[in-house]
């Protein structure tokens, strides 16, 4: 079993990115489970998404504190939030900054930042970075294909603004793979 | 077929393929999703059922009543506090015999204000009458509501019924859930046909006025019809399992226990948290297993003191605590089990949503083995 966890502000769209995340695993033919720290739905407010991946039936039901994956929506949070804690050893860390990062990621575990915030705002036309980012995890992780991301969006919002999305999702995945 | 969805939206789409004809229901985190959904099905013709709105939960299961009573099949959902403000109506539901379903999204009771997981609401009504079934993941939340209506509705029985299910844990979780056709449902459940019902041509009252010559045998009538349920239900549940693949005809399930040394005891989504554990407890040499409780009333008593049989000991998790007494399936577990030997250990947990992990099931088995019992797990001695 892998684990994700998301740490983002609340109104950034944690919860949807791990919904659609899972939704696109499921796609991809494993079985997924994604839910919501619960609690905190205040605008700014720290909050936390878990996805689970697994090739049979997933059980568990306790939050994620191992995770293989995180990803990090906000980098301001890294001082408040101690975002990196319980990643496991060969685990890929993915924060949304635009800066070189002044932090370190435990020994052992890849961090990969990616300017999610400019390129949503030139694909969406808003600082909304979870579509980014997910592109950006297709790319680090092989947990989801990137067609069945592309299948979640279009199922989950309108025409135009699923093709904006996507827009968003492929920009990140791209940087990524080239970087890799 | 398989879709990956929110366990409120399964739970919504089950319900809807039941035809209730009548839903009045009140929104209250974290059961809303549910009853929005419904709501939707109703205003786009999804569903041909009348959505009574109402000021609140009291008002909901009344009009839930009076429907019933008319002879429409009905349903509500609630949680926690909504639930509380029905205790009346609950008891009323069951004393005239009405199969009202109702979608329990378990959450704590304040105050303090919690609007998180445990299973004090649906527990603290467990004298009222209603049967009442806990469910492990999304997929029996929504098979659960058809075997209700089918148990419910069954002449036999005629008493309502909780489905309950753990708020958020599995209410707001996204996870593969195999849904059910119309043309299914149909067929397994089939129309309402009330045994009595309100009729202008032909009048009759329902929860009328029982003088101390005649309250008794209500009363007596009642827990009869739950203990009949016990057959209704393996056969309600055989039948299922025989349309659909998974068979409910059992009130409770073991999970490596034919050799086990300790057995937990538990209900709901943290079962499944269990399972995991114990797995990882038998590759370390742990004989222990799981009896999970999938209905709760009427309380399998004889069924769990017979699968239980073997083991040296026993550990009871309880997501709710009979305050100044214990957990409420730890008393009836050890009843049941009354005049064995084996040792029967009560641990509350998981009150208000505090997270039950792998390693927190294995300090229990390491804590019944050692001894103590009835007791708190998991308590922050600080804050004390």
């Amino acid at each position: 079993m892998r684990e994700l966890r998301i740490h983002g502000r609340g109104g950034q769209g944690s919860v949807t990115a791990a919904e659609l995340i899972a939704v696109a695993a499921f796609e991809g033919g494993i079985f997924a489970q994604a839910f919501p720290a619960f609690g905190v739905e205040r605008r700014g407010a720290p909050v936390q998404a878990f996805v689970r991946f697994d090739d049979k039936k997933i059980r568990k039901r306790s939050q994620v504190y191992e995770p293989d994956y995180i990803i990090v929506q906000d980098s301001t949070l890294i001082k408040d939030v101690n975002v990196f804690m319980g990643v496991k050893q060969g685990g890929i860390v993915i924060v949304n900054t635009e800066k070189k990062p002044d932090y370190k990621v435990p020994d052992g575990v890849k961090l990969i930042t990616i300017d999610a915030t400019s390129i949503a705002l030139k694909a969406i036309g808003l600082p909304i970075t979870n579509t980014s980012l997910m592109g950006a995890f297709a790319a680090a992780t092989g947990e989801i294909q990137f067609s069945a991301l592309e299948k979640a969006l279009n199922n989950r919002f309108p025409k135009e603004l699923a093709a904006k999305n996507i827009e968003a999702a492929k920009v990140a995945f791209n940087i990524v793979k080239e970087a890799a | 077929m398989m879709e990956i969805t929110e366990g409120s939206h399964a739970i919504a789409e089950a319900v809807r393929l039941c035809r209730p004809q009548v839903i009045s229901a009140y929104p209250i985190t974290p059961q809303t999703h549910i009853v929005e959904a419904l709501a939707d099905f109703v205003a786009n013709g999804q569903l041909d059922a009348e959505y009574i709105t109402v000021e609140n939960e009291l008002s909901a299961l009344s009009a839930c009543i009076g429907a019933s009573a008319a002879g429409s099949r009905t349903y509500s959902a609630t949680t926690s506090q909504g639930l509380a403000l029905m205790f009346e109506v609950c008891f009323n539901a069951a004393g005239m015999r009405m199969p009202i379903i109702m979608s329990i999204a378990n959450r704590a009771l304040g105050a303090p204000l919690s609007i998180w997981n445990d299973q004090q609401d649906s527990i603290s009504l467990r004298d009222s009458g209603w049967l009442q079934f806990y469910a492990e993941d999304n997929q029996e939340a929504t098979d659960l509501h058809l075997l209700a209506y089918k148990v419910a509705e069954d002449h036999s029985i005629q008493l309502p019924a909780f489905v309950c299910f753990d708020g958020f844990i599995l209410s707001h979780t996204y996870e593969p859930v195999d849904m059910l056709t119309q043309e299914d449902v149909d067929k397994y459940l089939p129309k309402f046909n009330p045994l009595e019902r309100l009729d202008a041509a032909d009048p009759i009252s329902f929860g009328m006025y029982a003088t101390p010559e005649y309250y008794l045998e209500f009363r007596y009538e009642m827990d009869q019809a739950q203990k009949r349920a016990k057959d209704v239900i393996a056969k309600a549940g055989k039948e299922f399992g025989a349309m659909f693949g998974r068979d409910y005809s059992a009130l409770i399930e073991g999970y490596r226990l034919e050799d086990a040394d300790t057995a937990i005891v538990a209900m709901g989504s943290v079962c499944g948290t269990i399972k995991d554990s114990i797995d990882e407890m038998r590759t370390e040499g742990k004989k222990v297993g799981l009896l999970k409780i999938r209905v709760f009333r009427p309380f399998p008593g004889e069924e769990i003191a017979k699968m239980l049989s073997h083991v040296k000991r026993i550990a009871v998790l309880d997501k709710n605590i009979s305050l100044g007494a214990k957990g409420a399936t730890v008393m009836e577990v050890r009843d049941a089990l009354y005049g064995s030997s084996i040792p029967v250990k009560g641990y509350v947990l998981g009150l208000g949503g505090r997270d039950v992990r792998k390693r927190d099931v294995k300090e229990i088995v390491a804590l019944c083995e050692k001894g103590p019992g009835d007791q708190f797990y998991g308590l922050r001695k600080e804050l004390i």
